[in-house]
């Protein structure tokens, strides 16, 4: 069964005729004619979770909103895709744009708001173009304006650029950017709900998470919620990439086990090589090893077994693949993407870089491993947003299951194992930060 | 003395004269600022005209911006500076970002980066001689089903191969 993905690959599937002909916005007329309250029930009835990352139910979050503000309210939809392996959102609004305004305009009328803000990664040129050319087009219907579908309600929408920031991902970042600012998380609380983008009652949810919505009203609550596991409803869009045979998106219910995903979906491993490790959720999401794989892909089973769905961006590691190396990888863009607010964050990913990148080069010392575990547990709980830990969390969990690895680095320098996989670029220099001693 | 870039990312290079908005982008301009509440919103979206418009982002370019915003000239800065998409200097004809990120890095990207490298002579942050190309190693650009992947111009590639890239370069006059 498909429902955000099942327009993928039909000719001009971004096209208000294709899509309409497909029955995009046929779950308008029903939910108007419904109170926004009733939606809001529905919504949480329905145990959709906020696909971005964080899980949180989304029914619930609209239901914070204040009542009785006078203030105008505002819906802001991430697009801002930039977690390491996640690679969904850009397939809705490049072939489904108007599945996504759709949702768009079911959830403003649940939550009573006439404004909403689409904040896209500021590389994504064609998904931008595609959302752009699809707003135009519903606008031009009157299924967007003053009068949306003919019912007494209005909705604007306005397409939002972003210029290369992973921060702007995180909620508060992203206000702060739409706002015209550098992308500097804020202090929770008050969270968005209660003082969003401009100071005024906001709601924040992901690309995938509205495209979700408009099959809750058409299927009803409880039919979406069967479709996946307990308190993780529906379907949603996981990303496979690494080494595997065939690396994509596969749409499937909540809580399909990681191995079905990688043996039988994304076709095995590549080479039919030995499975090594797989990163989960994203790059921030802590490690797993073979022996894991088995956990049900939903957020409660891996927050279970210590790690977390997050964005679902399946990564996986085959035996060749150098697990301390990798985690250089990580590090380096943890600490590029810091916003240098907190110091345990700005501080801390430097270090961890830094003590990587010098146990890769050769120079590794004898009490390494432990002073990445170290630094990391100094850095998680003690930041404003997540990143510190998404940054963390990684580094602890590396280390932790493939211990041996880093220590045979600390010992005796690149192993004889390593030596097939790709290198990274030790000692060379990255412009405008500063040079590491390696 | 080191081939590696000499500037850091965030040194600004100055335009040869003054610039000024031309008249379509003032117009623009107004019809931005009716996406938002406040103008102190289109920020971002003054800044990306300023690209199309002027090429870079420049003292000079800060301060028109500024203006037209009215923000405090060291508001913009802040901003301009965050974000790594805002060029500060003059970027090739063809920009090619390169993506050096987890699932990029295992299917080989360093080797292509070292092939970019090679064919055009230039490193990261540089531009050739002729300003056709400019190179910039970037974090994840969301390609990763595709890796390795790059992104030139306005548009994505996926799966490269040296093969691949001969191509990219032939084809972007």
């Amino acid at each position: 069964m498909k429902l955000v993905t099942r327009n993928i690959g039909k000719e001009n599937s971004h096209t208000l005729a294709v899509a309409q002909a497909d029955g995009a916005y046929s779950r308008v007329a029903a939910a108007i004619a419904r109170t926004p309250d009733d939606i809001v029930q529905e919504v949480i009835k329905s145990n959709l979770r906020g696909l971005g990352g964080a899980g949180f139910p989304a029914g619930r979050k609209w239901s914070f909103l204040p009542k009785g503000s006078p203030k105008p309210r505002y819906l802001v939809v991430n697009g801002d895709e930039g977690e390491p392996g996640t690679v969904k959102d850009k397939y809705i609004m490049i072939h489904d744009p108007h599945l996504l305004i759709e949702g768009i305009i079911i959830t403003c009328w649940a939550i009573q708001c006439h404004k909403a803000f689409i904040y896209i990664r500021g590389e994504y040129d064609l998904p931008i173009q595609r959302v752009e050319s699809a707003i135009a087009e519903a606008k031009g219907a009157g299924i967007l304006g003053e009068r949306v579908m003919g019912h007494d309600f209005a909705l604007d929408i306005v397409v939002h650029r972003g210029a290369g920031a992973y921060i702007c991902g995180e909620e508060t970042a992203l206000l702060e950017s739409l706002e015209g600012k550098r992308g500097w998380p804020r202090l929770k609380p008050p969270f968005p709900a209660v003082e969003g983008y401009q100071r005024c009652p906001t709601v924040v949810n992901n690309i995938e998470t509205l495209s979700y919505v408009p099959f809750v009203i058409e299927m009803g609550a409880q039919a979406f919620a069967d479709l996946g596991s307990e308190r993780n409803g529906g379907l949603r869009m996981y990303s496979v990439s690494g080494r595997v045979k065939k690396p994509g998106v596969y749409e499937l219910p909540m809580g399909t086990p990681l191995r079905q995903i990688i043996y039988e979906h994304a076709g095995g491993i590549a080479g039919d090589r030995k499975l090594k490790a797989v990163i989960p959720g994203g790059s921030s999401s802590p490690i797993l090893t073979p022996d894991e794989i088995d956990v049900p892909m939903d957020f409660d089973s891996l927050a279970k077994i210590g790690s977390m769905l997050g964005s679902a961006g399946i990564i996986v590691f085959d035996e060749t693949v150098s697990i301390p190396e990798a985690l250089l990888v990580l590090s380096r863009f943890y600490a590029h993407e810091s916003c240098g607010q907190c110091t345990p964050c700005r501080e801390g990913t430097a270090w961890m870089e830094k003590i990587i990148h010098r146990i890769i080069a050769g120079d590794g010392s004898a009490g390494d491993a432990d002073n990445l575990v170290r630094i990391a547990r100094n850095i998680i709980g003690n930041t404003i947003c997540p990143l510190g830990d998404a940054a963390a969390m990684p580094v602890i969990s590396y280390v932790t299951k493939f211990r041996g690895e880093f220590e045979e680095w600390i010992k005796r320098g690149r192993p004889i194992s390593a030596r097939e996989a790709p290198i990274t670029h030790i000692g060379e220099k990255m412009p405008g930060r500063s040079a590491v001693a390696v | 003395m080191s081939t590696e870039m000499s500037m850091p990312e965030f040194e600004q290079v100055e335009h040869p004269g003054p610039v000024s908005w031309p008249e379509t982008a003032r117009r623009e301009i107004d019809v931005i600022f009716t996406r938002y509440p406040d103008k102190k919103s289109a920020t971002l979206p003054v800044l990306w005209l300023a690209v199309k418009e002027f090429g870079w982002i420049s003292p000079q370019v800060e301060a028109i911006a500024a203006d037209v915003l009215e923000r405090p000239l060291n508001e913009i800065h802040a901003v301009v500076t965050f974000y790594t998409m805002f060029p500060k200097r003059p970027l090739g004809r063809h920009h090619i970002q390169i993506c050096r990120n987890i699932a990029c890095w295992m299917a080989n990207a360093p080797e292509l980066l070292e092939y970019f490298k090679a064919r055009l002579g230039i490193h990261p942050g540089e531009v050739t001689a002729d300003g056709r190309f400019s190179l910039e190693e970037v974090e994840c650009l969301a390609y990763c089903e595709c890796a390795p992947a790059l992104r030139i111009d306005n548009r994505y590639e996926g799966n490269l191969t040296r093969e691949k890239i001969d191509q990219i370069i032939s084809e972007a006059l």
